[in-house]
């Protein structure tokens, strides 16, 4: 058994977790990184499209260039990483992890602990889709890391359930390795991707997108042999009459990513919309020193928004560490009307406030308005799939001594 | 004629206004210089950046992800893939590397994306 103490303990090593063991580091703690992978980087190692970086670093690149320019940065810091390694336990209170890894078991004492896990992809058991069990029916990014990673095509033919982004890029990424994408299929009767997606992922590609419309059916002996497919109406009950066989051999799902909170759960206190950790903008979770950064905290839109969140994280963490109390005084966050996620649930007057709220509906133009601050953005094509981000000052935030309170809502 | 194009440079994706007065289009509603010369590429050469992989022998990876250095012309795209797809690079490769000098007839050179080490043997 190995005995390591360090300042802060970073768990999970995707761009939240990098961008958070970076920042630490440079407050000048020492900070350990553990992976379960070989490699750090997580998702941005297989996201090989471009549209990366653009706020964090002012620059487009893609996901392995984003993942390179953190790596690269973090060698010249005191980061200890441990990778292919698994928390095995963990306590949030005393701030100790025992970790096993092909190097050994380690038992690891931390002053900070920041988790940064992500988010894992709705499976295909949730769905709740009748038929046969057969190979060929697989998550998004599966199929991706499969193509993209492992050099391997999962399909001949396939059609993609789900119109968020993952779906729409490997619908592009199939195509291109000569994969026919029969169509993409969604159960809103709105897409669930970036408007720029649905236009150079499938419309540039001639793949058809059919709204309200969902597989109601998977058939085949092995493998995928064809699928069954059916409009729903407004309460996404299939249409009677509507449905439609499709032969294919590979159902590629993209039916939405969920915040990994397993083995934390029953110690922070998780959000029921985000389904994620609830945070305060200093990143810290319910727990004193506990921190939570990126698609565990809530689906983002955009890895940039994850590391600067990451980034934010690992500072306090850090600060947390040298016994230096980074937070003050603290208000509860509420959604108001046509919220939906919404990150953080509490305000630190200590930090500026970062808001990043996900519209309940599209909506052609709208205002989000901080009722206790009087503060307000307009914005038109608002849509669910495209999170509006606010920053306010923390010289701003003085309002909210006197409310107690954030109210958050879009009119 | 009249419309409306999504801008797809960077995740804004800003709906732009585009009309033809005469010989001239008018632009509107771009947030960035950037979008202004996408909407005009989309109504005469639409051009992407491709990002796809090659083949690497003997690496730690079967594959390296290689981006072209800027927007090429859509329409040669999945002919280009067919060419793309014979390429083998020798490990190492390092990010930033030229994979290929010359992807589109306009000396716009494919770069790899990450670096893959050469294998352990």
């Amino acid at each position: 058994m190995n005995k390591l103490k360090t300042d802060v303990l970073v768990i999970g090593g995707g761009a939240a977790g990098m961008a958070c063991a970076l920042s630490a580091a440079r407050e000048g703690v020492r900070v350990t990184l553990l992976e379960r992978e070989a490699r750090i980087g997580g998702v941005l190692n297989q996201c090989i499209h471009n549209g990366f970086g653009l706020q964090f670093y002012q620059q487009e690149l893609t996901g392995p260039e984003f993942a390179s320019r953190l790596m690269e940065e973090m060698q010249v810091e005191n980061v200890t990483v441990i990778s292919e390694s698994y928390v095995r336990d963990i306590n949030v209170r005393t701030k100790t992890a025992s970790v096993l890894s092909p190097k050994g078991a380690y038992e690891i004492q931390a002053k900070a602990l920041v988790v940064s896990t992500g988010a894992r992809e709705r499976p295909f058991g949730s769905l709740l889709i009748p038929g046969d069990r057969p190979s060929g029916i697989m998550p998004a990014g599966v199929a991706q890391r499969y193509v993209n990673l492992e050099n391997y095509l999962p399909s001949k033919r396939a059609i993609v359930l789900g119109s968020g982004d993952i779906g729409l890029i490997m619908a592009r990424r199939l195509t291109l390795e000569g994969v026919e994408v029969v169509a993409v299929l969604e159960r809103m009767p709105f897409p669930g991707g970036l408007t720029r997606n649905i236009v150079q992922c499938l419309d540039d590609f001639d793949i058809p997108l059919y709204l309200s419309t969902t597989v109601t059916g998977v058939r085949g002996n092995g493998r995928l042999e064809s699928v069954e497919i059916s409009r729903v109406d407004e309460n996404f009950v299939p249409i009677a009459g509507s449905q439609k066989t499709i032969a294919v051999d590979a159902l590629i799902l993209s039916a939405g990513l969920l915040p990994q909170v397993e083995e934390f759960d029953e110690d922070l206190e998780i959000d029921a919309v985000n389904r994620g950790f609830v945070v305060s903008n200093t990143c810290e979770s319910s727990v004193e020193g506990v921190f939570a950064a990126g698609n565990n905290v809530a689906v983002f839109d955009l890895v940039d928004y994850v590391a600067a969140e990451g980034w934010i994280a690992g500072r306090h963490a850090a600060l947390f560490s040298l016994g230096k109390n980074t937070s003050g005084d603290r208000v509860p966050v509420f959604r108001g009307q046509n919220v939906g996620v919404l990150v953080p649930g509490i305000v630190d007057m200590e930090e500026h406030l970062r808001l990043y709220i996900r519209l309940r509906k599209p909506m052609e133009r709208g205002t989000v308005v901080l009722r206790e601050l009087a503060m307000e953005k307009k914005f038109t094509f608002g849509v669910p799939s495209e999170m509006i981000q606010m920053v306010v000052n923390k010289e701003k935030l003085l309002p909210l001594m006197d409310s107690g309170r954030l109210t958050v809502e879009v009119l | 004629m009249e419309g409306h194009i999504t801008c797809v440079i960077c995740p804004v994706g800003c709906k732009i206004a585009v009309r033809k007065e005469g010989i001239e289009y008018i632009i509107e509603g771009n947030r960035c210089k950037r979008g202004e010369e996408y909407a005009r590429n989309e109504l005469v050469m639409p051009r992407r950046i491709l990002t796809t992989s090659v083949k690497v022998a003997n690496g730690h990876l079967p594959l390296v992800s290689v981006k072209t250095s800027r927007p090429v012309d859509k329409a040669i795209i999945r002919e280009k893939m067919n060419d793309i797809k014979k390429l083998v690079m020798e490990a190492p490769v390092y990010i930033g590397d030229i994979v290929l000098e010359d992807f589109d007839g306009e000396g716009t050179p494919l770069l790899a994306t990450r670096s893959v080490e050469k294998a352990d043997v």
